[in-house]
């Protein structure tokens, strides 16, 4: 089996595996206790959270430890958002469940929560956010990159445009982490959430980036872990296999990025070979190394992504969460795709596993999809 | 330094080597279970999804109830917050009072004093001296508009068991939902869903052998109970708690919840002797207290104040020893513990109380060294302890006027 779906998650890498081992093999205190077992939790929690610091250019004291990135959305739109009297919110069109649910349940209690919208190719439109922030926005959420189409957004640029007019801005940048260089210092947000199992780690962990200007509720109370913002006993096992990815990360980013650029160009250049009928989303864009989001109109992508399981390949439609789902991308809908041609959409992503011979494999598959389907369609 | 001595299984325990064995089969790409379990389109998927599935069954069947009922979270923490806030939101036109006991853990407590400043009424009940509630004062204190009673099983400090099937018949009876943070009992004392009337029920792995970051809450589907979310996005755990679900953290739960059904009663009881021996290791020291009552308690837990003492020094003589002076997330702080003045015990004993928590680890030699260490160490902090030297000579302490410096 192949396997090119590492934008919903990853295999962990063996030598976070190793890191962890410990931690749930003989080390076991709680970092709140006071006694040597505790007090060894808390180190490698300190540690872990340096090493995530290091990756995203951020300060060990902004890292909030969450358990995953939909929970880091959470916090960063219910805690600062939440909190603002009366606020205006503003988003992106194509964010993701976790950005786009905790605000439409903050709309449902009174606030204002408007939509963003994006170009053809995925990347936020500039007038747009103008244009909310005239109308007063104060709170706005943009993804670094887009988890389906992998379109990269300028942050930086997003970033001025929100604090010209005095604006909040947080960032989901759980796609664009370890694949780009995320510089949360540069970038000018305010809040920015990761997740470790995107980056090889495990599940069941990430973080919120926190500039402590900004007030910030906590979503969890109790206990008073994380200074008071985030209750709950650390999961020190997952923190230290974090720390342990993003460290990794850090050391082997060029590398990993040119390896998927790599296979990316392959797959592109081979679908223009090969399946020159082929449609590449967000092509015009500046996008992730790792992602080609692609359709091959008439051939519906529910039943071809049945079809290439069959064959050995896995892949997915977009969105892991939305997979149950038979709507089409809510992302390609907001970039004016036709639905049609949405429901062929086929989301292929790469990871440090992966080689051209999988590359390979997955052309030779489509076109032998694309020909049954020409024969199916034949026979009827 | 000889090796420190746990004694700390109510903080946290070791997360069972049977458990750590299967949790990592769902990590790495060797093997196919690492995928993730809402992906709908590959065998990666499917996998993960069927060992969520089973581990949900393996947790539900340990406290006897269907396993669409568990809803999975990071933690009790987390269940606890979901239960209190999702109901208090779902429910604020039918009222906004809550019950709760002032020796509820930090995540219950925290969570319900956030809720009085969005015009939430909470009333703290003030358990007897033995830690257990009265349930004539819960019956007192339910009103028209009480939509929640939030009482734990086990209490983290003192180990005491509330009569929850009694709380249930009550809460039941007067259409008040009941939510249960059974952290400290899940795995130590049975759970039967099916007979007691609970309607929200909070567990954690971590303090089962499990894994940390993992947990459950139980909602009851009959008679159905309605929660607002508080973490939305996919729409996850039938859109209860959103995330995505971190599979080995999960069927890590499953194991060890599955393990302590098997070897529960049999362990409990081996867990009783080694209290009973610390228990009469130490009696014999003049002035210590117990904490709690003994007979509604779990085997696990012993809290005992060891008089004109000073809690500092004495955690600091006994660091051989991994025990907590009070709730571990409330241990760096100074205050005594809440629970102890809860329950009526003076500053000065509070100050002076270890909680010694005893898991599947523990054996009769640390019980043996553990009580040898406590003899000489009291002995000789009182040797330097000028209210020692006082009581011994017969003054009455709390009669002594003290004059300010």
């Amino acid at each position: 089996m192949i396997y090119l779906d590492h934008n919903a998650t990853t295999p962990l890498d063996e030598r976070v595996l190793e890191e962890m081992l410990p931690w749930l093999q003989g080390n076991w205190g709680n970092p709140s206790s006071v006694h040597a077992p505790g007090r060894a939790a808390r180190s490698a929690l300190e540690q872990a959270r340096e090493q995530v610091a290091a990756l995203t250019s951020a300060h060990p004291s902004q890292v909030v430890f969450t358990s995953g990135g939909t929970e880091a959305n959470n916090m960063a739109i219910k805690g600062v958002a939440g909190r603002m009297p009366a606020a205006h919110l503003a988003a992106s069109a194509v964010e993701h469940a976790s950005v786009q649910q905790p605000l439409a349940s903050l709309g449902r209690v009174g606030m204002t929560v408007s939509s963003i919208s994006v170009n053809e190719y995925g990347q936020l439109d500039m007038q747009a956010l103008a244009e909310a922030m005239r109308q007063g926005a104060r709170f706005v959420s943009v993804m670094w990159a887009n988890n389906e189409t992998g379109v990269i957004n300028d942050i930086a640029a997003v970033a001025a445009a929100v604090r010209d007019a005095g604006g909040i801005l947080h960032t989901d940048a759980v796609q664009a982490l370890a694949k780009l260089p995320v510089d949360f210092a540069d970038s000018g947000a305010h809040l920015m959430s990761v997740s470790a199992h995107k980056i090889n780690g495990p599940k069941g962990v990430g973080a919120l980036l926190w500039d402590k200007a900004v007030d910030m509720e906590p979503l969890l109370h109790g206990g008073g872990q994380e200074k008071g913002r985030r209750g709950g006993t650390e999961n020190i096992a997952a923190i230290v296999g974090f720390g342990r990815a993003a460290g990794l990360a850090l050391a082997e980013q060029q590398g990993r990025y040119q390896h998927s650029l790599a296979l990316r160009q392959h797959l592109e250049h081979g679908l223009a070979a090969q399946l020159p009928e082929a449609v590449i989303f967000g092509a015009g864009a500046e996008r992730l190394p790792n992602t080609v989001f692609l359709a091959l109109p008439g051939l519906e992508g529910e039943t071809l992504l049945l079809e290439l399981d069959r064959l050995g390949l896995a892949v997915s439609s977009g969105a892991a969460c939305g997979s149950g789902y038979s709507e089409p991308s809510h992302v390609l809908h907001a970039m004016g795709v036709p639905a049609e041609l949405a429901r062929c959409a086929l989301r292929i992503s790469f990871g440090a596993g992966n080689t051209v011979s999988d590359v390979d494999a997955l052309i030779a598959a489509l076109q032998q999809a694309a020909r049954l389907q020409l024969k199916s369609a034949a026979a009827w | 330094m000889s090796k420190t001595i746990y004694l700390d299984y109510a903080a946290t325990t070791p997360v069972d080597e049977r458990v750590a064995e299967k949790m990592c089969k769902y990590l790495v790409m060797e093997g196919g279970l690492f995928g993730n379990a809402a992906s709908r389109s590959h065998s990666y998927g499917w996998a993960a999804d069927q060992a969520v599935e089973e581990a949900r069954k393996q947790v539900a069947q340990l406290v006897n109830c269907d396993p669409r009922e568990i809803v999975w979270t990071s933690g009790a923490t987390e269940a606890d917050n979901l239960a209190i806030k999702g109901v208090a939101e779902f429910y604020v036109k039918k009222g906004k009072h809550i019950i709760t006991s002032k020796t509820e853990h930090k995540a219950v407590l925290d969570v319900c004093r956030n809720l009085e400043r969005f015009g939430y009424e909470v009333t703290y009940l003030e358990p007897e001296s033995s830690g257990l509630i009265d349930l004539a004062k819960l019956e007192a204190a339910m009103r028209p508009d009480t939509i929640l009673v939030s009482i734990m099983h086990v209490n983290n400090e003192i180990g005491v068991i509330q009569d929850i099937a009694a709380i249930g018949e009550m809460t039941r009876a007067r259409g008040v939902l009941f939510h249960v943070d059974a952290a400290q009992s899940v795995g130590k004392v049975p759970i039967d869903l099916g007979r007691m009337k609970v309607d929200l029920m909070s567990f954690s792995a971590h303090k089962a052998y499990g894994p940390k970051g993992m947990g459950a809450l139980y909602v009851r589907r009959k008679p159905r109970v309605r929660l607002e979310a508080q973490m939305h996005g996919g729409g996850h755990e039938r859109g209860m708690r959103s995330g995505t679900l971190a599979t080995h953290q999960i069927v890590g739960m499953g194991e060890a919840f599955r393990i302590a059904g098997e070897e529960m009663a049999q362990e409990s009881e081996r867990i009783r002797m080694l209290r009973d021996q610390l228990l009469k290791g130490v009696q014999d020291i003049e002035e210590v207290y117990v904490n709690g009552d003994m007979e509604h308690r779990v085997p696990h837990n012993l809290n005992i104040s060891f008089n004109y003492v000073e809690g500092e020094s004495l955690m600091m003589a006994l660091r051989e020893l991994a025990v907590s002076s009070g709730s571990a997330c409330t241990s760096a702080s100074l205050e005594p513990s809440y629970v102890l003045r809860a329950i009526g015990r003076p500053d000065e004993l509070a100050h002076s109380s270890l909680r010694f928590s005893i898991g599947r680890y523990t054996t009769a030699e640390d019980i043996q060294h553990a009580v040898s260490l406590i003899h000489e160490k009291i002995t000789k902090l009182r040797e330097l302890s000028p209210l020692w030297d006082m009581y011994k000579e017969g003054i009455d302490l709390s009669t002594v006027q003290w004059s300010a410096h």
